[in-house]
């Protein structure tokens, strides 16, 4: 019947991305071969950052542990303090009015002119770039968690009146768990946020660190010696990082809400 | 005990309701529910018959007047009540077992085992007990609906405020479903209030069906039926019941006619 079909159709599910990948390698090392050989350096080849990357794998590997510590550090710190936050801000609409304003100005003012000012504060290092990686996941966070916090069914609300629960129950029973799906939208932005806002911060503050600095200051350093092959390798483990975090993220929405929430629904019923 | 003189288990003596500053919902409703009753509250759309149930579950404060409930004041009366929603209002995150488990959990002092015992009874009730494991989104309406029952049963309750539990399913689902309910009536014996826009279903559920008119919301007729339980499928086709339905639908449409 349409069984080989259905076969043939999941082969090509798989060889396609691999046939366009292989499409893309190929149209790069045109374009490269197509260059004047001067201006051949701009665009180093596939087996030119290959290779790069064996020669910096050290360097690579050290700055992204150093990058994605710093990324984990102020990813960590933005989820609990979001969450104590968005706590205070569900409670009424009142001291909403009175704190978003000025989480606003927080979000509003590019990270790129805070950085400079928080070294200055705090030092270069880890430190800022952890602070730097929170105030970017910071907002995203709290904003989804609040809208999660407020948003509760009002028959579940009744429900839980009726039944008499205490003012502890109907948060940490009822409202924290219906806002979990709204707190994992706002992981996830802040997932992707992370990484490169540990990456700026580093670009910024990772030198004069004294001992190694991360992603931000290795490209710093490889593009001031015109090394583009490095440059290519560490623009592909800064991509590897933020799939790291998006997938840890992930899984974690899948842990938390497979079983019933709609997002994950395969068993329809 | 089961004599004239037995106080009412639910009693409201001239009720106001208003929101705020807002329009009269209910005018000097009174009336007295005997234990055992079933009482259906009919009527236009905002004729506060659904107020009537907040009310009576201490939900919401009267405005004027004032409603006692087995023998005390709403808000004091828990445990004693249970709601059915219009919606299942199921916790999504939580299974079958865990939802009817839920009243007991917020009311506390159950442990663990007599709560189980109680979750399966309610379950059995309600023909759930092999779904205790499924999550709503796996159950179709008509099974969210009766777990929605179950958990009300499950704290023994005397008095059950029904919502129009039954409005958004299919015809066949609810008529079974009214059923049930009378089934388990039977077994228990608590007394109800039953908020339905259906006059099939009013006069197949109660012995009282109470006509409201809107604008404000007024007692406007009450209705016996007289029809013997347990009631079934032969009940909707015989003649008395046919009756029964026709009048209510006239007094119904002649409310409608009062509006302005």
């Amino acid at each position: 019947m349409s069984a080989p079909r259905a076969t043939l159709t999941r082969i090509a599910m798989r060889l396609l991305p691999l046939a366009t990948g292989v499409g893309m390698i190929l149209a790069w090392y045109a374009i490269h071969f197509g260059m004047s050989s001067e201006q051949r350096f701009l665009l180093p080849a596939p087996h030119e950052v290959a290779r790069a990357f064996v020669d910096e794998g050290p360097a690579l590997w050290g700055a992204a542990l150093n990058t994605g510590g710093g990324a984990l550090l102020g990813f960590g710190a933005a989820v609990a303090f979001s969450f104590a936050l968005a706590l205070v801000l569900s409670i009424s609409p009142l001291v909403r009015a009175s704190f978003y304003p000025y989480l606003m100005i927080l979000q509003m003012t590019p990270i790129i002119v805070m950085a400079p000012i928080l070294i200055l504060w705090v030092g270069p290092g880890l430190r800022s770039v952890t602070i730097i990686t929170f105030l970017i996941c910071f907002f995203p966070m709290v904003v989804n968690t609040t809208q999660g916090l407020i948003s509760t069914d009002r028959n579940l609300v009744d429900f839980f009146r009726m039944c008499k629960a205490a003012k502890w129950q109907e948060i940490f029973l009822l409202r924290v768990p219906a806002a979990l799906p709204y707190f994992f939208t706002g992981l996830r932005i802040a997932g992707t946020l992370a990484p490169i806002g540990a990456i700026v911060g580093d670009f910024y503050a990772g030198n004069s660190a004294g001992g190694q600095g991360g992603l931000g200051f290795l490209a710093i350093i490889y593009s001031s010696r015109f090394q583009m092959g490095a440059l290519f390798a560490t623009a592909a483990v800064s991509c590897a990082l933020g799939f790291v975090f998006v997938a840890g993220v992930i899984a974690l929405s899948w842990l938390a809400l497979h079983k019933w929430h709609d997002s994950f629904s395969h068993t329809e019923n | 005990m089961r004599q004239g003189t037995a106080p009412p288990i639910v009693e409201l003596r001239d009720v106001d309701k208003r929101f705020g500053d807002g329009p009269l919902i209910l005018d000097k409703v009174s009336f007295a529910a005997e234990r055992g009753d079933f009482i259906t509250l009919i009527g236009p759309s905002g004729c506060g018959k659904s107020t009537i149930l907040r009310l009576i579950s201490g939900l919401i404060p009267v405005s004027e007047g004032r409603i006692v409930v087995d023998g005390t004041d709403p808000s004091s009366a828990v445990g004693r009540l249970a709601f059915v929603f219009q919606e299942p209002t199921l916790l999504p995150w939580l299974n079958v077992f865990r939802n009817v488990e839920v009243p007991l959990r917020l009311h506390g002092g159950v442990g663990a085992a007599k709560r189980s015992e109680i979750v399966s009874r309610s379950l059995a009730l309600v023909r759930l007990a092999d779904r205790m494991d499924y999550y709503p989104r796996q159950l179709s309406g008509g099974q969210k609906m009766r777990v929605s029952i179950a958990r009300a049963l499950s704290v023994s309750p005397r008095i059950l405020l029904l919502d129009e539990p039954f409005g958004a399913l299919d015809e066949i689902t609810r008529n079974h479903l009214n059923e049930e309910l009378l089934a388990i009536r039977q077994q228990l014996a608590w007394t109800a209030f039953f908020v339905t826009h259906s006059v099939a279903e009013a006069v197949f559920m109660s012995n009282r069906i109470l006509v409201m008119s809107a604008n404000p919301g007024r007692l406007h007729e009450e209705l016996r039926v007289d029809l013997p339980y347990p009631r079934t499928e032969e009940t909707r086709e015989s003649a008395p019941y046919q009756k029964l339905v026709g009048e209510v639908s006239r007094i119904l449409r002649s409310v409608e006619d009062l509006k302005p």
